[in-house]
């Protein structure tokens, strides 16, 4: 019974109850999942994990873990890598089939990987990045009056977090190298808005969504900070599978994913990290990061 | 100095108070020293402990210009919260080689890329210091009157030298560890002098009080202050002991002697008295005899008109009263006499009784005679015949008498009480001299006349009061040769 303890982080008590009532069914449902004899030798399917999510929740991933296994019938091993250039290579070397990357390393891998799912984060398969300064600077307005000042990016694979930024101050006129006096990766999400609220650097560029979870668990960490720039939205970070992934597993998975909001264990686990479901998703939503990426003659 | 004219009851246990006081104190400081030596090495040994690791791992993230791998592994150090424990440092940062901030876990107070010279005093003076190569393994910067304590330890591998890593300590947190450290100290004396400061007033008063008594004891014996019955005698055999014991048999040698001499004297003057009166006795008897002979020649002669024979009367009752007084301070105790029998005893009980009947008097009579006792009967006879009366007129109505005659210690003892009020002191002096008395009326010759007669048997009186009894104790030598 793991469920409880998966709870790494604090939720706000009504939540936090609502969540329980779920976890206890899945709970009574867990014995199900327990796998039968001689399924040892069955198919072992790999799934990368970025800090795009929730990435350090170790708990948490366990549960997944035991969920998709008991929902696929297959052996689920999930492989967490601190950046997202180790998963994308990790991906080309074909040591994982599955993968939660990025928009901006799926525009990457492109021709590499599919298509898979699309989380929805409030109804919408959308995010955006979030410029933030530290709460006690009630000055600033902008990326632009981050001039000169020390900058945290999260990841030079992060679209929220460094391409956005980038291509803002590119379109400001401004070199994105000499725009700050310095910049520095954190390579989470997370610790970017650790390093903005602790004041070791005066500006970070996060992802909408982790600001906002963070903003339901840790509010005392999201309160240090302030969101002084909005990005257009784009599309949330892909599910995608490798090409070379047999069609029929492709399919099963998909499937498991899409239906996975309804029923209570899948919708208790989606709830955990604050999404509502997986959409099949289109290609064309990363549309906006490939603009970007050609900006810097990436794509 | 007063202090040193203080009685030994004060003196010993103030000295020994102050001792123990001064010696808790030192030792209290003492251990604080030690204490807060022990706190900075401590620090010193933490800081290298922890300087040499982070040292080592903060070489590639600098080396790599990841500053935020660089931020993690400092602020680690703060895993599980600030405490407020002095061997945790209050801040680490990073300098870069030109001494800016590289890093700092308080980057309000100390931003990123911030230039360490330009910033406040501290900063400015360990930066100048950090200038030059550190010599050894760290450097250890404290300045005077600050707070903090700083630890600089370079940050290198073979000779690249990629910053400077600065543990920063607060002596603010240092310092209260120490005052708890003190106070912990400071309970502690004051627990040893809760139980060594009584127990020092104890042993001192101990220690005092026969030194007191004994000053005390001597000063009314030199003084002449009445004496007083012992008190409670030191125990124990050490040099006080034997002082006490010295003294005691001092004093009453000292007692004796005054006795004896004051019998001494008594006697004396009562064998001058004696003398005197005896050599005027003899000087009137002799003009007496004559006087009464020629009274006598001229009444028988006859013839004398009336008157003048009333007048002889009364010349020849004066002169006869004379001769009776004198006849009395003559006291010849060995005249031609028998010896004392029981018989002599019994005489003078019935010559007494209707004397005590008179007064319903109780007369306790214990005579324990040898048959015959080489002692003058007449003497022994007057001796107890004067002490019965004498007993007899002092004695109220219905009082007793006691009476106890045995012999002792080759002698006689004859002994009569009576109940009555003690003799005052001042009559006791001179009780046994001639025409003192202690009644109306009586001549005072009674008690001097059984003294003679003691004193010339070679014996000795001694009067005492005691518990409303007044007593009077004879004791007469047997004579050697038979009468």
């Amino acid at each position: 019974m793991n469920e409880a303890a998966g709870l790494a982080l604090p939720v706000p008590d009504m939540k936090r109850r609502r969540f329980l009532s779920r976890v206890a069914l899945a709970a009574l449902l867990a014995p199900l999942a327990i796998p039968a004899r001689g399924q040892e030798n069955r198919q072992t399917i790999r799934i990368g994990f970025t800090p795009a999510f929730v990435h350090d929740q170790h708990a948490l991933l366990a549960d997944w873990r035991r969920y998709m296994e008991k929902r696929l019938g297959l052996k689920v091993e999930i492989v967490q890598r601190d950046s997202y250039r180790e998963t994308m290579d990790l991906l080309r070397l074909k040591q994982m089939d599955f993968a939660w990357v990025c928009d901006y390393p799926y525009l990457h891998l492109k021709d590499l990987v599919r298509l898979m799912a699309v989380p929805l984060y409030k109804g919408q398969p959308l995010y955006r990045s979030y410029i933030i300064v530290p709460a006690a600077n009630g000055k600033a307005g902008g990326l632009k009056d981050l001039k000169g000042n020390v900058f945290a990016y999260a990841d030079p694979l992060s679209n929220t977090g460094y391409l956005y930024p980038r291509f803002a101050i590119h379109k400001m006129g401004e070199d994105p190298k000499t725009f700050f006096r310095k910049t520095f990766f954190t390579w989470s999400h997370k610790k970017v808005v650790e390093a903005v609220a602790l004041g070791l650097a005066q500006g970070g560029a996060v992802d909408s969504y982790i600001w906002e979870t963070l903003d339901q668990i840790s509010p005392e960490l999201t309160s240090k900070t302030r969101i002084v720039q909005r990005s257009p939205e784009y599309g949330f970070p892909p599910f995608v599978a490798h090409r070379d992934l047999n069609p029929e597993l492709f399919g099963r998975v998909q499937h498991f994913l899409l239906t996975m909001h309804q029923d209570a264990e899948g919708a208790a686990l989606l709830k955990r990290i604050n999404l509502d479901a997986f959409g099949k998703g289109d290609p064309h939503l990363y549309d906006g990061v490939g603009e970007m990426m050609r900006a810097f003659g990436e794509h | 100095m007063r202090f040193f004219h203080l009685s030994f009851r004060y003196k010993i246990p103030l000295w020994g108070g102050g001792l123990i006081l001064l010696s808790v104190l030192a030792v209290s400081a003492a251990m604080m020293f030690k204490a807060y030596e022990d706190l900075k090495e401590d620090v010193r040994i933490s800081a290298e402990g922890l300087g040499g690791i982070l040292t080592q791992t903060l070489f590639s993230p600098l080396l790599h210009d990841d500053v935020w791998r660089a931020f993690e592994l400092v602020n680690a150090t703060f895993h599980g919260g600030r405490t407020r424990n002095p061997i945790q440092p209050e801040m680490i940062f990073v300098v870069s080689p030109v001494g800016h901030v590289t890093v700092s876990t308080a980057p309000a107070e100390l931003p990123m890329l911030a230039d360490l010279h330009t910033l406040g005093g501290d900063y400015a003076v360990l930066a100048r210091r950090l200038d030059a190569p550190i010599a050894g393994h760290f450097l250890r910067h404290e300045p005077g009157v600050a707070s903090r304590v700083f630890f600089a330890f370079p940050i290198q591998e073979d000779s690249a030298h990629v910053g400077t890593l600065v543990l920063v300590y607060s002596k603010d947190v240092f310092l209260p560890r120490f005052r708890g450290l003190a106070l912990y100290g400071a309970l502690i004396g004051a627990l040893v002098l809760a139980v060594l400061l009584p127990l020092n007033w104890y042993w001192g008063q101990r220690m005092a009080r026969p030194l007191v008594e004994l000053a005390r004891r001597m000063g009314r014996a030199v003084h002449g202050g009445p004496e007083e019955p012992k008190r409670e005698t030191y125990p124990y055999q050490d040099e006080l002991g034997q002082l006490f014991q010295a003294y005691d048999a001092m004093l009453e040698e000292m007692r004796q002697k005054a006795l004896l001499e004051k019998e001494l004297l008594q006697t004396e003057r009562l064998t001058a008295i004696g003398r005197l009166s005896s050599g005027i006795a003899h000087e009137v008897n002799n003009p007496l005899g004559g006087m009464l002979m020629a009274l006598d020649t001229l009444r028988e002669r006859g013839g004398l008109p009336e008157h003048a024979a009333k007048t002889m009367g009364m010349l020849e009752r004066g002169l006869k009263q004379i001769q009776e007084t004198v006849a009395a301070l003559l006291v010849q105790a060995r005249d031609q006499s028998r010896p004392l029998t029981a018989h002599d005893l019994e005489d003078v009980r019935t010559l007494i009784h209707p004397q005590v009947q008179k007064k319903s008097q109780r007369l306790d009579w214990r005579a324990e005679l040898p048959a015959e006792v080489r002692l003058p009967a007449a003497a022994c006879r007057q001796i107890l015949i004067n002490l019965l009366l004498n007993a007899v007129q002092a004695t109220a109505e219905e009082g007793r008498i006691e009476v106890a005659i045995a012999p002792r210690n080759g002698g006689l003892r004859l002994a009569v009480g009576n109940q009555a009020d003690p003799i005052p002191p001042e009559r006791m002096e001179h009780l046994f001299e001639p025409f003192v008395s202690g009644r109306e009326g009586g001549h005072g010759l009674g008690l001097w006349v059984t003294y003679q007669i003691v004193r010339q048997l070679g014996g000795h009186i001694e009067a005492s009061c005691a518990d409303g009894e007044v007593r009077f104790e004879v004791w007469l030598p047997l004579e050697e040769r038979t009468i």
